[in-house]
Parts: structure tokens; C-alpha cells; sequence
């Protein structure tokens, strides 16, 4: 593997030129992309949320797609997904441009993905059998013993077999993950995104999700993109982060060269700093100005 | 004084303008979803156990309130017909007078107002919800198209159950105009039933309240997936989808009735 000051790219706003033309090349090892995000600009009314974005997704790895809230992270994965369009670039997923799908190409794509809400997206009215069952009923014409074969496997998997019963009220926000996970591999994707997926879990809750994730990924020969913004915990599974800022990648690497890192911004992500590139005040104007402007109204 | 009654008027000018913007470009939208529907019909029809669900849930589960309230409206029906009718002798026509406003009338449009209200609201409220909760995008991601697997069912259930809740109502409210009438204020029997016998047609008024029902059913379910289905993604979002479901349905069967009723009696 390269060494982190190989491998870590400079972010365009600390390093100018050179840290985007780094950022493009990916800033992670390895030539077979499944996935690869080509000059994405993505505005929401005013705000740029994307303004040249060029990632590039390993096949076979554990990615991990890091940065500040606000940064665009969940829209990313929209934007790959195609749940949303961009205003310009592309998004190639096996060659394919994801932006210039049609809707019936869009689910054709999304048979081979799976997808990890962040509050895990059960439907609510069903049991944990039936959701797991719901993709495969939907897609297949499986006779039911072999849809409660697949179902059962899949959950003893993530270890909730004995749950099958439970509606999805009954589950804890880590169980509920866990059966979300279950049924996001039911069909056997070559892709699995996961959005968020340890917001709001216990310490014992978290470790369990993290570590299924490596396991899924490995043993099932996935490809696993993980959004997030628990630097710990992802960067003991992720053999390539991205970290977001600005509408670009700040910086790409593995996670020891990421935590090796020089730049500003990303000292100030991975050591959890609450003043820096990113601010802590929201822009506002002179306090003192503000508080007299106040009381003369 | 005139310069600020001017920009009052202008304020309402766009106000009003801005608004009926708004109703064109949902009105519009809104039949682009109805005719989204009508083509993924198939996918329900093929799954006729999702309808079945929902027409218990649209259906059954509006049943108390359906014949409680016909119950009731027969009552006051027979009440104030007896009232008015004594004055002039004609007491004995309440079975008749009570059977054909509702059937006609009040039978399709309170049931479609009290569906509404009751099934309509959970409707919205529940594809909202699956919105809010990501369950709409999840099945997306799962490449379901939420308009065949969601919507489709509950649209169907609603007009399913809406024509049928009409019939029970109709027959609750004779029910009750009987009970009110004949028991209470002491109409004789016979001349009751052969009153309403005689006067109430199959044809004309049963089936004009049937029709009715079909359209007010349409018209509901379509309203209330319609709000749940576009809501802002939020509980403020849900919770005014759901109230303009419920007002917009009740608007849209008050103006459908009396484009029907002059429909069906310019037919006659």
C-alpha cells in the first residue's frame, strides 16, 4: 500500500490546483472502479452543495465518504443512486451514467445495489420477515420455502433470526439497522450504500454495525460506501475515505493517511475541533452592532 | 389614504393570483398522478389481497361511524319532515320524503364527507409518514415503485369502499328515519314502507346515489394519496397535508354533487 503522503490528496482550498487535479485521481489505490463521480456540480437554490466533485469507488472495498454536516454527504449518495439529478457531470456506476438513466434503467440499476437508510426505512406496517421477504417478492416468483431459506439465512446473518416475528416498532435503533441491513443483501447486491449508519446507536450497537459491515463486505464480495461522520468507527473498516468539504474532496486516503494529514480542514474533521476552516458561528454580523440595532426596534 | 387602499387591493389582486397559480399547477399535477395511477392499476389488480387491505382499513374500520352517523342523520330527517308535513297533513310521506334525501343526497355526500374525514386523514397521514420515515425512497431503492405498491392499492381500496359505506349509510339513515318515525312519533307502519315503495326508483334515485358514490370516491382517495403522497417531508408537512386533504376533499364533493345532481337530473 502507498505511504499516507502518497496516497492522501491536498484539499483544493488549502493546496489550490494541485489538491483537486489529486482529488480526481482518487486518492486510493487500485484501477477497477465500479464507481466513478466525474466533475458533479449540484446546487440547491442558491447554495452549491457540489461545484466539480470527481470521486472514484473501488470495487470490492470499503469506502467511507467522511465530512462536516451540511457538506453534501446524503446527497451524494442521492446523486449516485439517481434519486436525484445533477446540474452537470456525471455519475458512472460499471460504465454507466447513473444521470442520464431513465426510471425503468434506474431500477434495472438499483436490482444490483442495496441501500441502508439512516433510521433503517422498515416498512412499518409488516413484520421483520416480511420486510426482509419484501425485495424478493417483489422481484422473484420464489416459492415460499425458499423465500423463508433466503429470509432466515439473511437474518441469522445479522443475527436477528429469533426476531422474525417483531414488528418493526418493537426494535431498538440497532436492531432495526441490522434487519434494514438484512434485507439490503436479500437480493445479493454488488453494491451496498449505507447512509449514516451509526447515528444514534449504543457503544455495543455500533460495534455490532460496524463490524457487520466489514464481514457483509468480505464475505459477500460487496462493494460497501458507508456516509459518515464517525471518524473512529469507520476508520477501522474503510480501506479508502473521501472527506467532503466545500463542494469538493479535501482529501482522499486511507485513514491513517487522512489522521497524517496537513491540511487545515482536515486536522480540524479528524481531531474533532470546534473552530477552524469550518466555523463555529454561523456568519453574523457584529454582536455588539446587533444587540443595539435590537433594542432601538 | 386612496395610495394605501390601492396597494391593499393590489395585495389581494396578487394574493388571489398567486393562489390560483398554485390550484392550476396542482390541479394539473394532480391529474398527472391520477393518470399515474390509472396506468400502474394492473399491479393492484394483479395483487388483489393489498386491495382487500385496504378496503378493511378504508372500509370496515369506517364502519361505526358510517352507520352511527346514518343513524342519526335519518332520525333528524324524519324529525324535521314531520315537523314540516304535519302542518299540512302529509306526515305519513316522512318514509319517502327521508329515503329519497338520502339516497339521493345525503347518503353519498356525508359518507363521502365522513370518509374524508376518517379514512381520508389516515391515508394521507400514512403515506406522509412513509415519506417522512424514508419508506417511499426505501422502496425506490429497492427498484418498487411506490405509486404501484403504495398508492395504487390504498386509491383502489377508497373507491372500492366508498359506494358500499354509501349503500350502509342510506339504509342506517331509513333505519333511522323508521325508528324516529314510526316508533318515536307514531307514523303508521304500512303506510310508511309503501310510501317510500312506491316513490323511490331503483333506476333514477338509488342509482344516482350510487353513481355519485363512485365519483366521490374517486375524487377522496384520490385527494387524500394525492396530499400524503407530495407532502413536505417533516410533521408540519404531514399534518397539513392531512388537513388539506380533508378540505380540499370536502370543497371538490360539495362542487362534484352539484355538477352530478345536474348531470343526472338534466338526464331525466
Amino acid at each position: 500500500m502507498d505511504s499516507p503522503s502518497e496516497t492522501a490528496a491536498a484539499t483544493p482550498g488549502d493546496g489550490g490546483e494541485a489538491g483537486r487535479t489529486a482529488g480526481a485521481a482518487g486518492g486510493c489505490p487500485g484501477t477497477d472502479n465500479i464507481i466513478s463521480v466525474r466533475d458533479l456540480c449540484y446546487a440547491r437554490g442558491q447554495a452549491k452543495i457540489f461545484d466539480g466533485l470527481d470521486i472514484d469507488i473501488r470495487r470490492g472495498g470499503v469506502t467511507a465518504i467522511m465530512g462536516p454536516s451540511g457538506t453534501g454527504k446524503t446527497t451524494l449518495l442521492r446523486l449516485m443512486t439517481g434519486q436525484e439529478r445533477p446540474d452537470r457531470g456525471q455519475v458512472l456506476f460499471d460504465g454507466q451514467d447513473v444521470t442520464k438513466m431513465k426510471r425503468r434503467e434506474l431500477f434495472r440499476m438499483r436490482k444490483r445495489v442495496g441501500m441502508l437508510f439512516q433510521n433503517g426505512a422498515l416498512l412499518t406496517d409488516i413484520n421483520v420477515y416480511e420486510n426482509v421477504a419484501f425485495p424478493l417478492r417483489e422481484h422473484t416468483r420464489l416459492p415460499e420455502r425458499l423465500i423463508r431459506h433466503i429470509v432466515f439465512t439473511k437474518l441469522q446473518a445479522v443475527g436477528l433470526r429469533g426476531a422474525w416475528k417483531l414488528m418493526p416498532a418493537e426494535l431498538s435503533g440497532g436492531m432495526a439497522r441490522r434487519v434494514a441491513l438484512a434485507r439490503a443483501i436479500v437480493m445479493d447486491p454488488e453494491i451496498i450504500y449505507y447512509d449514516e449508519p451509526f447515528v444514534g446507536l449504543d457503544p455495543i450497537s455500533m460495534g455490532v454495525v460496524v463490524r457487520l459491515i466489514r464481514r457483509m463486505n468480505d464475505v459477500l464480495g460487496l462493494t460497501s460506501i458507508v456516509v459518515t461522520h464517525d471518524v473512529d468507527e469507520v476508520s477501522t473498516i474503510a480501506d479508502c475515505s473521501f472527506l467532503l468539504s466545500d463542494g469538493r474532496v479535501a482529501a482522499s486516503g486511507t485513514p491513517d493517511a487522512l489522521r497524517d494529514h496537513h491540511s487545515d480542514t482536515v486536522v480540524q474533521f479528524m481531531s474533532g475541533m470546534a473552530d477552524g476552516p469550518v466555523p463555529f458561528h454561523y456568519p453574523a454580523p457584529d454582536y455588539a452592532e446587533q444587540l443595539r440595532s435590537m433594542r432601538g426596534g | 389614504m386612496f395610495n394605501g387602499a390601492l396597494r391593499g387591493l393590489r395585495a389581494i389582486a396578487l394574493e388571489v393570483l398567486y393562489n390560483l397559480r398554485g390550484f392550476f399547477g396542482t390541479f394539473g399535477a394532480g391529474q398527472l398522478f391520477f393518470l399515474q395511477i390509472l396506468v400502474n392499476l394492473p399491479y393492484a389488480l394483479a395483487r388483489p389481497r393489498l386491495v382487500v387491505k385496504q378496503v378493511y382499513v378504508a372500509g370496515v374500520q369506517s364502519l361505526v361511524v358510517i352507520m352511527l352517523a346514518g343513524l342519526f342523520v335519518g332520525m333528524v330527517l324524519a324529525l324535521q319532515a314531520h315537523n314540516t308535513l304535519s302542518r299540512f297533513g302529509a306526515e305519513d310521506t316522512i318514509g319517502m320524503v327521508a329515503a329519497l334525501g338520502l339516497v339521493r343526497e345525503l347518503g353519498p355526500v356525508v359518507t363521502a364527507l365522513l370518509f374524508a374525514g376518517r379514512a381520508g386523514t389516515a391515508l394521507s397521514s400514512e403515506i406522509g409518514l412513509m415519506r417522512a420515515t424514508d419508506q417511499l425512497s426505501g422502496m425506490e431503492m429497492m427498484a418498487v415503485d411506490p405509486i404501484k405498491r403504495v398508492v395504487g392499492p390504498r386509491f383502489l381500496g377508497g373507491v372500492i369502499a366508498v359506494p358500499i359505506l354509501t349503500v350502509i349509510f342510506s339504509a342506517m339513515g331509513i333505519l333511522g328515519a323508521w325508528l324516529e318515525g314510526v316508533v318515536i312519533l307514531g307514523v303508521d307502519e304500512g303506510v310508511f314502507w309503501s310510501q317510500m315503495q312506491a316513490q323511490v326508483e331503483l333506476r333514477e334515485d338509488v342509482m344516482s346515489g350510487v353513481i355519485k358514490s363512485v365519483f366521490f370516491g374517486v375524487a377522496a382517495s384520490l385527494l387524500a394519496v394525492f396530499e400524503g403522497y407530495n407532502c413536505v417531508p417533516t410533521a408540519e408537512g404531514v399534518g397539513r397535508a392531512t388537513t388539506r386533504a380533508v378540505v380540499h376533499t370536502s370543497l371538490t364533493v360539495l362542487v362534484l354533487n352539484f355538477m352530478l345532481t345536474a348531470w343526472l337530473l338534466g338526464g331525466n
